[in-house]
């Protein structure tokens, strides 16, 4: 609802990158951050005479990502999306167009809202263009430099329907699909990195009127940025309609730091594609046994692991239960289901209200638990600073200092605990088990904390 | 003249080497061609090189393959690894591909030598080689006279003698007109036998590589060095090269043959007699001859000036400054594209993606575009009907023979109707192969036409043997 009581009406288009190994038509390695210009070959430059060969793993990749969200798979076809631009090889972009291969599923959020989705098709990536010059801005570059390795990586474009009635809905969605993409395994899910792209289409109406006229908003490249975009495209509008205005179709740009969006193109400006069946490739029939291939290697979806997960908590707080949600939900980041419950119905649990924590946070600390950059311990000291802060846990490990000691130095200190203390180690070595303990704490001390005691323990029983 | 399949012999027993037919095949480049000017870049190091390497092989006892040291010519839109390839444009020129299309590959990998690359119209978009931004090619037999095109260097080199095999590109004819125009054989496969990686794409759905040569045999030796399923083109059919060597000698006997009328309707009396006589010919080896209408190729011409233009505009638009080939300056990209594009294309060619534009463009695409694509499909199932009671369709490949430099360049819908009886085939994908046959009134060569269903090579070329041995 906008400050003059009218209704935020949303739709989403999100982009993701596939995590195939290989281009969508081509053999070259899909992978971000190398080196400009070195996982190019003919095909994904588009040189003269090369022609595309489509990857089944992203066809596979992308049908995952239709299972998961109740999508029909159906028979498809490529087009030919025309329009000049540097950083596409062929100056046609490969998508597909009025025949995508995923129609007509929905996504439920969290909170139980029913989000319908469109459609999800399959299309290929443009390069990147930087450019060069004394503002870095396009208008008084110098020059332009185009990296073609992002070239023909594999897209899937979802397509909400206009189902989403605030920016905070709009986050939910967002948040509960990259949870889904990266469950499917089809997705990373990093909108930092540009493997997720979403772009809003946002109109306002008075409750129950027929929809606005909408406004694209591009370049919101995280989840707080959409939400806020949302919000303030939709008060612009509200504010054009109470102004006795109309609202102009028109694709706008999200300016981060001004907090506003700005006009990019007007509908009279808009592209006349020239779509036309993409005469390369072969029409995309997935056979029923392919698509149950799909389906049954798909692993439990978010929203029915949270249902274990909360089974399994037995008797929780609403509190607990948000907020394991919100951590399953988000994004795994490596974290087992097991450790996300046990460091949610504990220590979360134990922090009482209000705390600062947010999902998010919480999953990266959960995610440097589980790689082992933290120890338990170390954890449990984080997630308390970050429920008093609302900081990162990165900044807050790094300015606490919690950096785990490496096993050689751990090998050190412990040899050295030992030899200051032999009338300790003798006594442990007959058999005193109170004394690990004591070990422990003598390392703990030596090394500031940053000792796992795990490992503390094992070094003990090795040297027994 | 040695033919290719003599020519690999030779090399194949020791009678002759590599090195010998290449040498030959350089000399009669050089004091031909200047006249002619069939090629557009000739590769003599390149040339001398593989012919050592197919002499190395036989030298220690090792299969050179079935073509082994035969020149053959290459259309200058066939991509060369570290040989220049222009498409005849000056958007292209001075481009050296990084990688060979894989009919390079396979004529090489089957012993063959490649000499150099051809002259056509810019980006196959002609029937004279006219429209080459780097000057004409002249007819063998006339040289006041075009070749036809677009594949008017490779025909011409053959016709020549310079080369014992060219390879073409055919999008509405670009193989079978010239050949018939140059007096040697020609064949458009099936579309999808012969894989288009590496071909500058004209008019994807419709353009086919295959063979001109002057024997039927060679045609044959040829297209089954290069035909057969290939990863790198999605449209390649899944299945191997087809047998036609050892089908030549099959006959007609039984055969079925619809001499269509539409494929008459409109050609030079001297044309009409001569396919006339061809269906006697082939009336005479046992096949059964009987006149057919297929009204629907009348519409051919129009659906593909609708196709081929919309396919064009879209394939050519990488053609834009950015990476490779010409670039004009310009103030920004778009000038840049939009300079580069104005000096680089030729005048049919800019016609062309013109057409294509409109032909795709929002509020024009179902009355241009759609409907040719429904004109498409009537096609389509015209041949199919025609199928049921015929085993191969006779007819007329151009409606006269060579016509002299100058003649049509005026007159782009007068160029466009030569090739009226070729353009129905690439639409349906069916096999073709022309065939010389007798000479007009102006004593200058004929070829008449031959159709098969999809993958009837091996019918397709067996009456092509039999028109040949009856010329």
């Amino acid at each position: 609802m906008t400050a003059t009581g009218l209704e935020t009406v949303v739709g989403l288009e999100v982009h993701t990158e596939l995590k195939t190994a290989t281009k969508l038509f081509c053999g070259c390695r899909n992978r971000f951050g190398d080196e400009p210009n070195t996982n190019v070959c003919p095909v994904c430059l588009g040189l003269p005479g090369s022609l595309p060969v489509l990857n089944r793993r992203a066809v596979e990749l992308a049908m995952a990502i239709g299972t998961a969200l109740e999508c029909e798979i159906r028979p498809s076809i490529f087009h030919r999306k025309n329009y000049f631009y540097p950083d596409m090889p062929k100056d046609y972009q490969i998508s597909q167009y009025d025949e995508p291969i995923n129609v007509g599923g929905h996504l439920t959020l969290p909170d139980g809202t029913v989000v319908g989705i469109v459609r999800a098709h399959i299309e290929e990536d443009t390069g990147k263009t930087t450019h060069v010059g004394e503002t870095g801005r396009i208008h008084g570059a110098d020059r332009a430099l185009v990296d073609y390795n992002r070239a023909g990586v594999p897209l899937v474009e979802i397509v909400s329907a206009p189902d989403l009635r605030s920016g905070e809905a709009a986050r939910a969605y967002v948040t509960e699909l990259r949870a889904i993409l990266v469950a499917t395994g089809a997705s990373d899910g990093r909108m930092e990195e540009g493997s997720l792209r979403v772009d809003a289409n946002v109109s306002v109406r008075e409750p129950g009127a027929p929809f606005g006229t909408r406004c694209e908003v591009k370049n919101m490249n995280s989840l707080r940025s959409l939400q806020r975009a949302v919000e303030h495209e939709a008060e612009r509008q509200a504010a054009v309609v109470a102004a006795g205005g109309t609202v102009e179709q028109e694709t706008r740009h999200w300016d981060e730091d001004a907090g506003r969006t700005v006009p990019l193109r007007s509908k009279e400006e808009a592209y006349d594609y020239r779509y036309f069946p993409e005469p390369d490739l072969l029409p995309l029939a997935p056979d029923a046994t392919w698509r149950a291939a799909v389906a049954a290697s798909l692993p439990p979806m978010p929203r029915a692991r949270r249902a274990v997960l909360v089974e399994r908590l037995g008797t929780v707080t609403d509190a607990q239960r948000d907020q394991v949600a919100s951590v399953v939900a988000d994004d795994d980041g490596g974290v087992a289901p097991q450790l996300a419950l046990a460091r949610v119905a504990n220590e979360v649990a134990a922090l009482g209200d209000p705390h600062r924590l947010d999902a998010s946070g919480v999953v990266a600390l959960l995610a440097m638990e589980a790689r082992g950059d933290l120890s338990a311990t170390q954890t449990k000291a984080v997630l308390q600073r970050m429920a008093e802060t609302g900081e990162d846990p990165d900044a807050i490990a790094a300015a606490m200092g919690l950096e785990q000691i490496g096993e050689d130095a751990l090998d050190a200190t412990l040899d050295a605990v030992i030899a200051a203390h032999t009338d300790e180690w003798a006594r442990y070595r007959e058999g005193d088990e109170k004394l690990a303990q004591f070990f422990v704490g003598q390392v703990m001390r030596e090394t500031g904390g940053k000792a796992d005691g795990k490992a503390v323990v094992a070094g003990l029983v090795r040297r027994r | 003249m040695t033919t290719a399949v003599e020519l690999a012999a030779a090399v194949r027993d020791g009678t002759t080497t590599a090195r010998a037919t290449t040498e030959a095949a350089l000399a009669a480049v050089a004091a031909n061609d200047r006249e002619l000017h069939a090629f557009l870049h000739v590769d003599r190091d390149g040339a001398l090189a593989a012919a050592d390497r197919v002499d190395a092989l036989t030298s220690q006892g090792r299969d050179p393959g079935p073509l082994a040291g035969v020149p053959v010519a290459l259309k200058d839109n066939l991509c060369t690894q570290g040989v220049p390839t222009t498409a005849a444009s000056r958007i292209l020129e001075g481009w050296v591909p990084p990688y060979s299309a894989t009919v390079v590959d396979r004529l090489v990998a089957a012993g063959a030598i490649p000499i150099g690359k051809t002259n056509l119209d810019e980006f196959a978009m002609g029937s004279s080689t006219e429209n080459s931004a780097f000057g004409p090619t002249r007819n063998p037999h006339d040289h006041g006279r075009v070749p036809g095109g677009s594949s008017g260097g490779s025909a011409a080199a053959v016709a020549a003698g310079m080369v014992a095999i060219g390879l073409g590109s055919d999008t509405g004819g670009s193989i079978r007109q010239p050949a018939a125009l140059c007096g040697v054989v020609g064949v458009k496969p099936t579309y999808g036998m012969v894989s288009r990686y590496g071909l500058i794409a004209f008019a994807s759905s419709l353009d086919q590589i295959g063979p001109l040569a002057t024997t039927v045999a060679d045609a044959a030796a040829c297209l089954e060095a290069i035909a057969g399923h290939d990863p790198m083109d999605a449209t390649s059919l899944d299945e191997p090269a087809p047998r036609v060597v050892a089908a030549l000698d099959r006959g007609v006997d039984g055969a079925r043959v619809g001499l269509v009328a539409e494929l008459l309707d409109g050609a030079a009396p001297d044309v009409v007699v001569a396919v006339e006589r061809a269906a006697e010919a082939l009336e005479a080896a046992g096949a059964h001859v009987a006149e057919l209408t297929l009204p629907e190729l009348r519409l051919g011409l129009s659906a593909y000036y609708l196709i081929a233009p919309a396919e064009a505009s879209s394939n050519l638009a990488r053609y834009d400054g950015v990476r490779y080939g010409l670039r004009v300056d310009a103030a920004d990209v778009q000038a840049m594209n939009v300079a580069t594009r104005t000096r680089g294309f030729g005048d049919e060619v800019k016609r062309r993606v013109m057409l294509g534009t409109y032909a795709l463009s929002a509020g024009y695409y179902d009355a241009y575009y759609g409907r040719a694509q429904r004109v498409r499909t009537l096609m389509c199932r015209a041949f199919a009907t025609a199928w049921e009671r015929c085993d191969l369709l006779l007819g007329a490949t151009a409606p006269t023979t060579a016509f002299e430099l100058g003649a049509k360049t005026a007159d782009p819908m007068a160029m466009y109707l030569s090739d009226v009886f070729t353009i129905p085939s690439n639409l349906s994908g069916e096999a073709a192969i022309t065939v010389p046959f007798g000479r007009g009134d102006d004593g200058l060569p004929i070829g008449v036409q031959l159709l098969g269903r999809a993958r009837a090579e091996p019918r397709v070329f067996a009456a092509a043997r039999v028109l040949e041995a009856a010329a």
